[in-house]
């Protein structure tokens, strides 16, 4: 037996140390269907709880869409469960590389390749295209698969401070004697809800001859007046080199991701990408989801419409009750409580009074910065969001925080 | 150029570079990597940095995160280079 309990020892202990810390990940069961109304078993083995769903990133609340179930059915009817194959050998359907044109279509880009998850996406697309002769700058804030996917690159890689673009020019400067020089966003960082300047970045490239990586996770389907992403919102649609993006938030919540962008580009990609020449690509049933969720979104923008009027009420609700929120228009709303205990707790007497929505602190957010990360729907109606603002007031009242200032609440609770 | 007046370089650009805002106190040992105010990715600029200031050239092998781990073991590499 190799696993000896000299060596599970090892893991319980490092278990152990994750618990004392209080930084031990544990899942609550949904017992539902995704969407506004969720019901849950937390912690585990405990009565199920109906409660309203903040914390999804089901931002147009397509996860349980019935148009899409009905796509889904049939693409799993015409098309079969799975491929047993990765997409170069014989795991490529015809919808594989329709969905490939519509998501090109959809963002406005040359050409597009499908990817397991945007995380592999992200994992796979530096080493496709870059060498050691070859820099990469980052926004110091982009997200986990973005920096594994720099690290699997031999291309050397530096950062500039989070959306500071004189900072960014110093960097082009320095490595002005670089072949290729790639800067690399998020379209809407996913803890603070901000949004990149896309059209200074653009300026910037252009002017120092660099390429544009932008991840719109966080922005695809609903930010811009048409949806497209981030590009829309800051008019550069068509100036941005490589989009990655996912089907697993907006664009349906199923799973899934891409690399789109300029053509020879995706090419290297699907010569070179490890995670797509070496995995399964996404299952049928997904892809004729994510074609409907295309559809719908193309013929009409009502639903990142009503995402933007239920942000707004949102927004508004809370900072009437007087919470500390990031400023910002995204659906990503986070509420500032600065302490990790407060948030934790603060988490905690949500979900008693009926309201889903998880305390982020260090170290997937700076010191000092917990928070409670609420995220808007369109799936949300105006009587969800009026019963989560009374729990989110209820519980700011127990702590006595509401139109305190962060320096008082840091007084009263610590960093 | 003295020793004294690297370090304050050094410091100036470390401070510019890496201080997230005015409460990050750095001074000359303040421990960079080890601390956790200098990621191992952003050694790269300040590596370039020193390079194209004191128009040196820093090996791979020398640019380790422990050279790099305070303002006064980056002078001391600085020094061994510049001579």
């Amino acid at each position: 037996m190799s696993y000896s309990d000299k060596n599970r020892a090892i893991y319980q202990a490092q278990l152990k140390e994750l618990q004392d810390k209080g930084l031990f990940k544990q899942e609550r069961y949904i017992h539902s269907s995704q969407a506004a109304d969720i019901e849950v078993e937390f912690p585990a083995g405990s009565p199920i709880k109906k409660v309203i769903n903040m914390c999804a990133n089901n931002y147009l609340g397509l996860s349980s869409h019935p148009e899409i179930l009905k796509a889904a059915h049939e693409g799993l009817d015409s098309r079969g469960y799975g491929m047993s194959s990765v997409r170069f050998i014989c795991g490529t359907q015809d919808i594989h590389r329709e969905l490939e044109k519509k998501v090109t279509e959809f963002l406005g880009t040359e050409d597009t390749i499908l990817f397991p998850s945007c995380m592999d996406a992200n994992a796979g697309v530096f080493e496709a295209i870059l060498t050691d002769k070859d820099v990469m700058i980052s926004d110091r804030l982009v997200h986990a698969s973005i920096i594994d996917g720099m690290r699997l690159c031999s291309a050397i890689h530096d950062t500039f401070k989070h959306s500071n673009m004189e900072h960014l020019e110093e960097k082009l400067q320095l490595h002005a004697d670089k072949r290729l020089k790639v800067v690399i966003t998020d379209g809407v960082f996913s803890m603070d809800g901000d949004t990149a300047l896309l059209d200074e970045m653009v300026a910037l490239c252009e002017k120092y001859d660099a390429l544009l990586f932008v991840d719109e996770s966080h922005s695809s389907g609903f930010i811009g007046k048409t949806g497209r992403g981030t590009h829309e919102k800051c008019g550069v649609v068509g100036k941005i080199d490589l989009i990655t993006t996912t089907f697993g938030k907006g664009l349906g919540g199923a799973s899934g991701g891409c690399v789109s962008g300029r053509k020879e580009l995706v090419e290297m990609c699907r010569q070179k990408a490890r995670p797509y020449l070496f995995s399964n690509t996404i299952a049928p049933v997904v892809v004729s989801g994510v074609l409907k969720v295309l559809e719908i979104l193309s013929k009409s923008t009502d639903r990142r419409d009503k995402l933007e009027k239920n942000t707004a009420f949102w927004r508004k609700g809370l900072t009437e009750a007087g919470f500390i929120l990031k400023e910002g228009d995204t659906p990503i709303v986070p509420v500032m409580l600065f302490n990790a205990s407060l948030a934790q707790n603060f988490s905690k007497d949500l979900f008693q009074e009926g309201v889903y929505a998880i305390g982020f602190f260090f170290p997937v957010v700076p010191n000092s910065q917990a928070r409670i990360r609420t995220q808007v729907s369109a799936g949300h109606e105006i009587h969800h969001l009026e019963k989560a603002l009374e729990g989110f007031i209820k519980v700011g009242k127990k702590y006595e925080i509401l139109g305190k200032t962060k320096q008082e609440i840091i007084d009263r609770y610590g960093m | 150029m003295n020793r004294d007046e690297i370090k304050d370089i050094v410091l100036k650009y470390v401070i510019a570079e890496y201080a997230e805002d005015e409460n990050d106190e750095i001074t000359f040992d303040t421990p960079l990597i080890s601390g956790g105010i200098v990621d191992s990715f952003s050694m790269v600029s300040l590596k370039r940095f020193l390079e194209n200031k004191y128009k040196i050239s820093i090996p791979d092998e020398k640019a380790s995160p422990e050279a790099f781990d305070s303002v006064n073991k980056i002078t001391d590499l600085v020094i061994e280079f510049v001579g």
